[in-house]
């Protein structure tokens, strides 16, 4: 056994080059798996930790106002545990030297001591507290943006009123794991930020003296949430209540479930495609070899090695393969995973990393790639104890050949002898070929997935801010305000246009269904803001009526005709009942929409307005941000241009890195395939080329038998590729549908063009590489010799 | 039958191998081959036995079977007090392992094994084996102990192989076509080597040829013809391989 263990290790080196190509490719799998399901581990292992040490809560609800001796009531609903009120506010921040808008959220701590939920998290300094009424914690990626740190000082807009505020700390809270504007698809620390004040002092700037706006509970562990949360609401009713909600909808832990839900899904279908291939590969080349042991394997029965021994010996250099593949894969996904959680933590905001790669994942990732190895092998294994050793004795009968059927078509004329034996050699073993045509399809098809973000992110932001909101400005009042508000602004020098919203909370029910969403009024003729068909065509608000995106009438059941229950999520409690009349395309958000006057007159509320989008003089820009700022009605003001380029600049840090990854994995794949392949046909044929080239061949002549065959292999699969490319992206999209965005299938033509170019090179590089052994070709050796 | 042999051995010797009526027939399809189509045979102690016949006569399909390599359509076949017809595979690849010496005409050594490991891959697995370098001795080989098979010539690979199948001291020693692939002058060194072990190790010692001047080393010439044995002679004058042209 041992001189059989010496052969495994010479035939593993003889091999080594189509090993190392399979191996990488498992490698590649592997390195997927760990990549997406450690990512994933680490990045639920850090939040659950977050959630547990700081106290994320399991009940939100938020009330216009509510006198804070509710909170006692609240605590005796039976299955609440503790709660924990709040004053959440809307601010306009000022930072000096950085003169572009910037939105937030300053939600109070107690005057003293730590919050009983959601407590802080602090990167540096100390908590804010009541008596200086000047003190404000900043969440750390908004410090970490301006370059702010405990000492410095910023300005607050609070109901129009400005303060000049002391950073004593930074850090952040497990409620704002997420910490996007709503509205965004991506986080803009710079423009949008987080803060926290002592309770006394945020209470005086907003009003809310002995009131709360925002209340978090526990359940203790044998509650039934929705009974609980049923109380909730009808204790919170009177006071503004928007409906109590569990955490699975609370915006920042269901953007990451969302995110999660990626990773997982992500981290199936890589591993399966590279994996595939890789059996695919050892397929190929373990029955080759099979094939070519033939003698030697019958020798070794002859001689007395049973079956099993002379299977194992086989099985041992395929599972060695498989363990190459599986540790580089480790190495290879533990440091991508790495990489890839650190970028997402720069999209989340969770104060530490918990990285684990687990063991149970490990041995999944060595298990399903061994599979995948004794999948592709099993049926060589089984020649390898089915060969009957008398059998074998005798040589390989020659392969029968036949005429193919484009020599049958009558084109037999067109072709040269070479090319015959391409096109005859291809289509003998049509089912082998067809799987290396498919394997550098699925390479192709991988280098499109890594574009595919890119180009498909790029046309939601394309169709979100170039069609749909067109302003140079947006801006929200505080709370509905009158339609003066809005000759106000347009007064305002430098505001060329300005166009006014009204944006209401409300539940959608229809039968058992319902969604909680905004129902956003709209001027009769918007121009800035539109709302677009399925062929991006702008569609006029209809007089009477709402619309609703495609994707909110299928998660409610609706279809245009239907009646929709509103039920108002604000003081006022009305239950209205509207038709739904048409449906509009919308990749963000999840929102229905009326003409603004009937609204109103549905609310019975005459002429308010939420908010207005504004046309302005680029000249005046500036000057205009210090104008809204001091508005006191205003509370938030965003710019479009600035969330473009933030969008350009989070595409650049992160998408990047799976554009790289999914290139470089594809051009494994390429390889590998187009490799072993050409390796495959010099062993096959390398007898019949040094005949030929004994006979008067030029290198030319004889390398393209070999390389024909590959190019015309590549050239089949890059059709092939594109079309599975597609399916794969179309597949990643239909992963990509929720309540917060919904990912269109896109790709760009300089997508297909560049897939298509790499698969091209990279065959056109393992080509040559075997057409030097072509060139190295002992003419005479291999006639002697008989494999 | 029996009774050629007999006179040969007037000791009266025993018979190694006894198959009674075995016959083969191969299925191709709608086609049926006949490759042995009755065949009775015995083969003694310490004999060296030459079968010839034309291509296709049922030579190697006769050896495999006498080998353990193959099983008969219908017929008998014992070694010793073994019927070999009711074995399944696993008793014939330890029947094999013990007592079956196996050369080939195309040598079948593991071209990544030097000489020296192809045959300790034998000694490896068998009981009483000779050490690979005392095997390689008898065929000469000392010297290109180390060599892969690309590095010998095409008789020094059927030395190789040669020692490989006795290294584990078989009790038979079957060729097949042993120097089918070789010319004349190597053909006499690898003859004289197969002769060298049944002689100095008394191996039962079978060999295949279509090769009729080969007959003449041996103690008895077996003739084949159409899966038939039409002739079984012995040899008054045995030759030495080296006494040999051809
Ligand atoms: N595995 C097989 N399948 C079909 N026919 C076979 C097989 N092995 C041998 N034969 C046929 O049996 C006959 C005898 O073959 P063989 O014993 O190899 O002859 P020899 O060794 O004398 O040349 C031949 O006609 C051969 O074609
Ligand atoms: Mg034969």
């Amino acid at each position: 056994m041992k001189t059989l263990d010496k052969k495994l290790w010479r035939d593993l080196w003889h091999l080594k080059g189509q090993m190392f190509a399979i191996a990488s490719v498992m490698a590649a799998g592997v390195a997927s798996f760990i990549m997406f399901l450690s990512t994933l581990d680490s990045l639920e292992a850090s939040r659950s930790l977050y959630y547990s040490e700081y106290r994320f809560p399991q009940v939100f609800a938020s009330v216009k106002r509510a006198p804070e001796s509710l909170k006692k009531r609240l605590a005796e609903i039976p299955g609440i545990n503790k709660v924990d009120t709040r004053v959440i506010t809307g601010v306009t921040i000022d930072i000096e030297d950085f003169p572009q808008p910037i939105t937030g959220y300053i939600t109070s701590i107690p005057d003293f001591g730590e919050p009983l939920l959601n407590n802080l998290y602090l990167k540096s300094g100390r908590l804010a507290q009541a008596g200086r009424e000047d003190e404000i914690v900043i969440s750390d990626a908004f410090a970490q943006a301006h370059q702010l740190k405990p000492g410095d000082s910023l300005n607050t807009i609070i109901k129009g009123l400005k303060r000049k505020q002391i950073i004593v700390g930074t850090g952040g809270s497990p409620e704002w794991i997420q910490q996007l504007r709503p509205g965004s698809m991506f986080p803009d620390y710079k423009r949008h930020g987080i803060a926290w004040m002592a309770r006394t002092p945020l209470e005086h700037a907003y009003d809310m003296k002995g009131a709360f706006n925002n209340v978090v509970m526990t359940l203790s562990a044998d509650a039934n949430a929705r009974d609980v949360i049923e109380q909730i609401d009808q204790l919170l009713a009177k006071y503004g209540g928007t409906g109590a909600y569990e955490r699975k909808d609370h915006f920042s832990h269901r953007f990451l479930e969302e995110e999660f839900k990626q990773l997982d899904n992500l981290g199936g279908i890589f591993p399966v495609i590279f994996l595939g291939v890789a059996a695919f590969l050892l397929n190929v080349v373990i029955t080759r070899l099979v094939g070519a042991q033939r003698e030697q394997i019958a020798g070794l029965k002859a001689f007395g090695y049973s079956n099993l021994i002379i299977g194992l010996h086989y099985f041992k250099l395929v599972m060695l393969i498989a363990m190459l593949g599986t540790a580089t894969g480790l190495a290879i996904g533990s440091w991508l995973a790495r990489q890839l959680s650190e970028l997402y933590m720069t999209l989340f905001r969770l104060p530490f990393l918990e990285f684990v790669v687990l063991p149970e994942v490990m041995i999944k990732a060595a298990l399903v790639c061994a599979v995948a190895a004794l999948l592709g092998t099993i049926v060589a294994l089984r020649m390898v104890t089915r060969l009957k050793p008398a059998e074998a004795m005798r040589p390989e009968p020659p392969a029968v050949y036949g005429q193919s059927m484009i020599e049958k078509l009558g084109l037999k004329r067109l072709l040269s002898a070479p090319t015959r034996m391409i096109v005859r050699h291809l289509s003998h073993r049509p089912f082998k070929s067809l799987l290396a045509v498919l394997g550098i399809a699925m390479s192709c098809a991988i280098v499109m997935s890594g574009r595919f973000q890119e180009d498909t992110i790029a046309y939601m932001v394309n169709v979100h801010y170039n069609l749909e909101r067109r302003e140079d400005l947006s801006m929200l009042f505080i709370e509905p305000t009158s339609r003066s508000a809005l000759y106000e602004l347009q007064s305002l020098p430098g505001v060329e246009y300005a166009e006014a919203f009204r944006s209401v909370s409300v539940r959608l029910h229809n039968e058992h269904r319902s969604f909680t969403t905004s129902l956003h009024g709209m001027e009769p003729d918007s121009e800035i803001s539109r709302l677009l068909d399925g062929r991006l065509h702008p569609v006029k608000v209809p007089a009477e009526g709402m619309i609703m995106t495609g994707y909110l009438a299928n998660k409610l059941r609706l279809k245009p005709g239907d009646n929709v229950t509103v039920e108002v999520l604000e003081e006022n409690q009305a239950v209205l009942q509207i038709p739904l009349v048409g449906l509009v395309e919308q990749y963000l958000g999840t929102a229905a929409y009326m003409d603004m006057a009937a609204l109103n007159r549905a609310l019975g509320q005459g002429h308010a307005i939420s908010g207005a989008y504004l046309y302005i003089d680029p000249q005046q820009e500036h000057a205009i941000f210090q104008r809204l700022k001091e508005i006191p009605r205003i509370v938030g003001t965003a710019a479009r241009r600035f969330e473009i380029e933030n969008f350009h600049k989070v595409l650049n840090e992160s998408m990047m890195f799976w554009v790289s990854i999914a290139t470089v994995f594809a051009i494994v794949i390429a390889v590998g395939v187009v490799y072993n392949s050409a390796r495959i046909i010099l062993a096959e044929r390398s007898r019949e080329l040094a005949s030929l080239r004994v006979l008067g061949f030029t290198r030319g002549e004889i390398s393209w038998i070999l390389l024909g065959e590959l190019a015309l292999l590549t050239l089949a699969a890059i059709p092939l590729g594109l079309f599975l490319g597609w399916l794969l992206c179309l597949y990643i999209a239909s992963m990509l549908q929720n309540d917060l965005y919904r990912v269109p299938l896109i790709l760009e033509p300089s997508t297909y063009a560049f897939a298509a170019t790499i698969v091209i090179v990279a065959a056109a590089v393992s080509a040559l590489a075997v057409r030097l052994r072509l060139d190295n070709l002992d003419l005479i050796a291999v006639l002697k010799t008989k494999e | 039958m029996g009774t050629l042999a007999r006179q040969a051995n007037k000791s009266s010797p025993k018979a190694v191998f006894v198959a009674e009526a075995v016959t083969k027939t191969y299925h191709m399809g709608e086609v049926e081959v006949h490759a042995l189509r009755g065949i009775d045979l015995e083969l003694y102690e310490g004999e060296f036995v030459v079968m010839l016949g034309p291509s296709g006569s049922g030579k190697s399909t006769l050896l495999n079977i006498l080998g353990g390599l193959d099983v008969p359509t219908s017929g008998r076949v014992h070694y010793r007090d073994h019927d070999l017809t009711t074995y399944d595979d696993a008793v014939l690849t330890r029947y094999r392992r013990e007592h079956v010496g196996f050369v080939f005409q195309f040598y079948n050594l593991i071209p990544s094994l030097t000489a020296r490991e192809n045959v300790t891959l034998v000694t490896e697995i068998a009981r009483q084996p000779l050490n690979p370098e005392e095997a390689l001795k008898l065929v000469r080989l000392e010297k290109r102990m180390d060599h892969f098979p690309a590095q010998l010539s095409g008789g020094e690979q059927q030395r190789v192989a040669i020692a490989r199948a006795i290294a584990k001291r078989p009790e038979v020693l079957l060729c097949d076509e042993p120097t089918g692939a070789l010319d004349a002058k190597t053909g006499i060194v690898v003859l004289d080597a197969i002769n060298r072990i049944n002689r100095e190790l008394g191996t039962t010692t079978a060999i295949i040829t279509h090769n009729a001047d080969i007959a003449q080393i041996a103690d008895r010439v077996i003739y084949l013809m159409d899966g038939s044995i039409v002739r079984m002679e012995i040899n008054p004058h045995k030759k030495q391989p080296a006494e040999l042209t051809w």
